[in-house]
């Protein structure tokens, strides 16, 4: 049995580690105040998908949708032990809300072409919808298990996988290709290799590439094809997709094919008995800590 | 919060960039000529820099996120012994798991065995970032020494049979050495090899003791190979795997590291492999391995003394009395102060032994090889080892000892809270004790340095770095150390001229702390002058330590023969 497994994955600012310039005024996320880092629970896919691919046999391709720098949580996966990864990037991405996400991922698993289970994490840290792999399995037109756990069986036809419900769990069975979303209880991510790391640090996108050449005027076509087949023979290309290579609908991704618009952001505060007001400073939480550890709250 | 031990400690980048590993790089990739072969190998010196940089970056990040951690319970759970059977606290298991998928269980074995092909430096950086975490999972860690020394001297059928499997974490090493009465005089080992004729093959009897993770798969074991004999010319290494006929007697109850199993093991006819020569089993391969094992204790007491020091600072801050952070009273900066110099100095000195280790083995293994030696590369195998033999001991003595002073000034700095069991710094306080005993006490270590010390083997390495051009605060302060330096040389002749072992041997541990000061404050010296702002760094080394110096130097001159004289009747009150 061999299974080709797609995980989505996203970058996503680091919302465990806020400080204090994190929130634009409009109330929408500041990415540039915080470190990028490979969303959580896409690490938890990830590292469901290797599970499998250690138990069934397989490959494991990973997709991510994002800004040219998004590759370095690709090149993440592949120190994982990932055997393949797409960027798929382009301007006309920007701004996409979770329909114009989810169509653009469909797209690019359409691309790709033939597999047996596309896997995504529960929801990203920075927008907490949990919305685009239940929505990518209806584009895709597969069936969906979500908040997976555990895969306790994979036939030639179908998938087992145990499900995180409230109070409980429910086991539920699938017939291939489907999708599944997993929940951070199910694994721990393995750590990166060291020899991975050191092979796959060059892997690069073509765009990458150009740049080691001095960017966008590099023109020496028949070096690049040249160069490009090497790196793929190593496993070190990083496959690069934007609109026109996905045929997407010009209508249907970023901006344009996002109607989900934030109309107000509200800090909501809540009221309890007696409270005190903390402003955010580092002198102010400095101040409370100590208090804490005076009265004993905290040792 | 997510902990990474590299990145919130920029001193050990600033090490591995600024020590100069070009030459020992380019000869252990034998001329970058593996990249074609091998994928991760590196394609020139900036590449493997890169590849070392990002590799310390992540076991940076299993270190503070996942194995620091799970230390406290390691510590108070410990390995059980059940039926003969040893099993890890369960936080052990997943920390081994965690390195062995990480890819870093044969750091220094070539890559042809599964390995990285890494220096010395950087596995000892490993080291300290590892043992900063868990040191008892140090111990664990470390034991990839006994896989480099089957590389350097078994056969290549066992490099093929053994070295894989290290590499991938499927095998676990101990090196079987202690007895009974067999503890710092190795000469002692009674553990009996016995040769049958009619099948080939060794068999091992005996008791061992002492035997750090004496449950792994694969032990290397001192044993006595020539009947009749008594010192360490009868005694030879084998290469023995688990069995049945290899029982685990008890696990030690010790102060610290408790997550490292410390084995009592009885061998009942244990069938082993002779590794190397009869007979050179201690004077070279034990040698060997136990100066491999001394740079990697240094480098776990290194990496207890840091977490201490962090651990200290923070409750110096966190800390209220008379109304203010306790880290406001002099009294206590200055320990913090003299603690975080002694840290920097021991990396200093670390890092610069590890350098000459390295440069040591690559002439080593490079002169192997008949077509490749020369006159040039026979000479250098024979100074850098010289050097080698210095600093390893004069580390470890340095790095251990000053790990024990700064797990006392974090106890102290916590105060009564220290004394009880909820803070980090009671087990770093434990876990520190042992470092200056094994592998050598300080006071072996001491003597295992003395000859070069007396020899001045540094000479040349000291007066270079007094040339370097230093101006202004740096250049008095140099003018300093030449000062210390000059003083060293006078003690050391006066010992010499005395012609007296008592007197030698009495003053050895002081000769060789001066040796260790004056070469730390050059150190120091030399990172200021890459780095203005450590200027303070070596002025504050400096200023604490050389009176320090001239105080043994006031000792060694004073011709006092009271302790020699008086001892007994001292003792006798």
């Amino acid at each position: 049995m061999s299974l080709t497994i797609l995980v989505f994955a996203k970058q996503v600012p680091d919302t465990a580690n806020i400080t204090g310039q994190a929130m634009k005024e409009d109330g929408t996320v500041n990415r540039g105040a915080l470190p990028a880092i490979f969303n959580p629970e896409d690490l938890n896919a990830l590292e469901m998908a290797l599970q499998m691919r250690e138990r069934f046999g397989g490959k494991v391709v990973v997709c991510t949708m994002g800004p040219p720098n998004a590759t370095a949580i690709l090149r993440r996966a592949l120190y994982m032990g990932a055997d393949e990864t797409i960027l798929v990037t382009d301007r006309r991405f920007a701004g996409a809300d979770t329909l114009a996400t989810s169509y653009t991922l469909a797209c690019a698993a359409r691309k790709y072409g033939t597999f047996d289970i596309v896997i995504c994490g529960r929801q990203a840290i920075d927008g907490d919808t949990a919305q685009v792999g239940p929505q990518l399995a209806e584009k895709l037109g597969l069936p969906q298990i979500t908040y997976v756990e555990d895969v306790l069986e994979a036939g030639e036809k179908t998938i087992t996988a145990r499900c995180q419900i409230e109070g409980g769990y429910e086991i539920v069975k699938a017939p291939l290709p489907l999708t599944m979303t997993v929940v951070a209880s199910a694994n721990v991510p393995r750590p990166l290799g060291a020899k991975r790391l050191a092979a796959f640090k060059k892997a690069k996108t073509r765009s990458e590439l150009i740049a080691t050449h001095g960017g966008r005027d590099y023109e020496d076509a028949n070096a690049l094809a040249a160069e490009e087949e090497t790196m793929r023979r190593k496993g070190l290309w990083i496959h690069e997709w934007n609109a026109d290579d996905l045929n997407a609908e010009p209508n249907r991704i970023g901006m344009a094919g996002s109607p989900t618009k934030v109309k107000q952001i509200e800090s909501v505060v809540l009221v309890g008995g007696e409270y005190k007001d903390i402003p955010p400073t580092d002198e102010a939480i400095r101040g409370l800590v100590h208090e804490l550890i005076e009265d004993h709250i905290l040792s | 919060m997510p902990e990474n031990f590299y990145l919130d400690n920029p001193e050990i980048r600033f090490k591995l960039q600024n020590l100069g590993l070009e030459e020992i790089v380019a000869m252990r990739e034998h001329g970058f000529t593996q990249a074609k072969e091998y994928p991760e190998a590196p394609e020139d010196y900036p590449d493997a820099l890169d590849t070392y940089d990002k590799v310390l970056e992540m076991l940076g990040e299993i270190s503070g996120d996942l194995i620091a951690p799970r230390a406290e319970d390691v510590d108070v759970v410990g390995p059980k012994l059940e039926n003969g059977k040893v099993s890890y606290a369960p936080g052990t298991v997943e920390n081994l798991k965690n390195l062995s998928d990480a890819q870093l269980m044969g750091v220094l074995l070539p890559r042809r065995y599964g390995g990285l092909n890494m220096p010395t430096t950087i596995y000892t950086m490993m080291t300290e970032m590892v043992s900063r975490a868990d040191a008892s999972l140090q111990n664990l860690f470390s034991l990839q020494d006994i896989a480099e020394t089957i590389n350097r001297f078994g056969d290549d059928d066992q490099k093929q049979r053994y070295l894989p499997r290290f590499a991938s974490g499927e095998v676990d090493g101990a090196m079987a050495l202690t007895e009974p009465e067999a503890g710092s005089d190795l000469q002692a080992v009674q553990l009996k090899a016995r040769y049958d004729e009619a099948s080939g093959k060794w068999y091992l009897n005996g008791m061992k003791r002492f035997i750090t993770n004496g449950c792994a798969k694969i032990h290397l074991v001192l044993a006595r190979s020539e009947e009749g004999t008594k010192d360490g010319r009868g005694l030879s290494m084998f290469v023995c795997e688990s069995g049945p006929q290899l029982l685990v007697r008890r696990i030690e109850n010790k102060l610290g590291i408790h997550g490292s199993p410390t084995c009592e093991l009885q061998f009942n006819d244990v069938p082993a492999e002779l590794v190397g020569q009869r007979r050179r089993g201690l004077t070279r391969y034990v040698m060997s391995l136990m100066n491999g094992a001394r740079v990697a204790i240094s480098g776990q007491a290194l990496g207890i003394a840091e977490a201490a020091y962090r651990e200290g600072l923070k409750y110096a801050n966190e800390r209220e009395q008379f109304g203010k952070a306790i880290i406001r009273f002099p009294a206590v900066y200055e320990m913090l102060v003299k603690s975080k110099l002694k840290v920097m100095g021991a990396r200093a000195l670390l890092y610069f032994a590890t350098k000459y280790v390295d440069l040591r083995d690559v002439y080593e293994e490079n002169n192997k090889v008949a077509e490749q030696t020369t006159d040039v590369t026979r000479r250098a195998e024979k100074d850098y080892s010289k050097i080698a033999a210095v600093l390893t001991p004069l580390s470890k003595a340095w790095c251990t000892e000053i790990a024990n002073q700064v797990c006392y000034d974090t106890i102290q700095i916590h105060g009564g809270t220290g004394f009880m069991k909820d803070f980090p710094a009671q087990r770093l306080y434990r876990d520190a004790r042992i470092t200056n005993i094994y592998e050598g006490t300080t006071q072996l270590q001491f003597v295992a340095a003395i000859g070069g010390v007396m020899l001045r083997v540094l000479d040349p390495i000291l007066q270079e770095f007094s040339q370097l051009p230093y101006d202004g605060k740096l250049r008095r302060l140099a003018s300093a150390v030449d000062m210390a330096h000059d003083k060293l040389l006078h003690c050391v002749d006066l010992v010499e001229k005395k012609h007296d072992s008592d007197y030698h041997d009495l003053m050895a541990g002081r000769l060789c702390q001066m040796e260790s000061i004056v070469l730390i404050s050059y150190l120091l010296l030399k990172d200021a002058l890459q780095d203005k702002e450590r200027i303070c760094v070596a002025e504050g080394f400096i200023r604490v330590f050389l009176p320090e110096l001239d105080s043994h130097a006031e000792v060694i001159n004073s011709n006092d023969y009271s302790m020699i004289d008086n001892h007994e009747a001292i003792m006798a009150f």
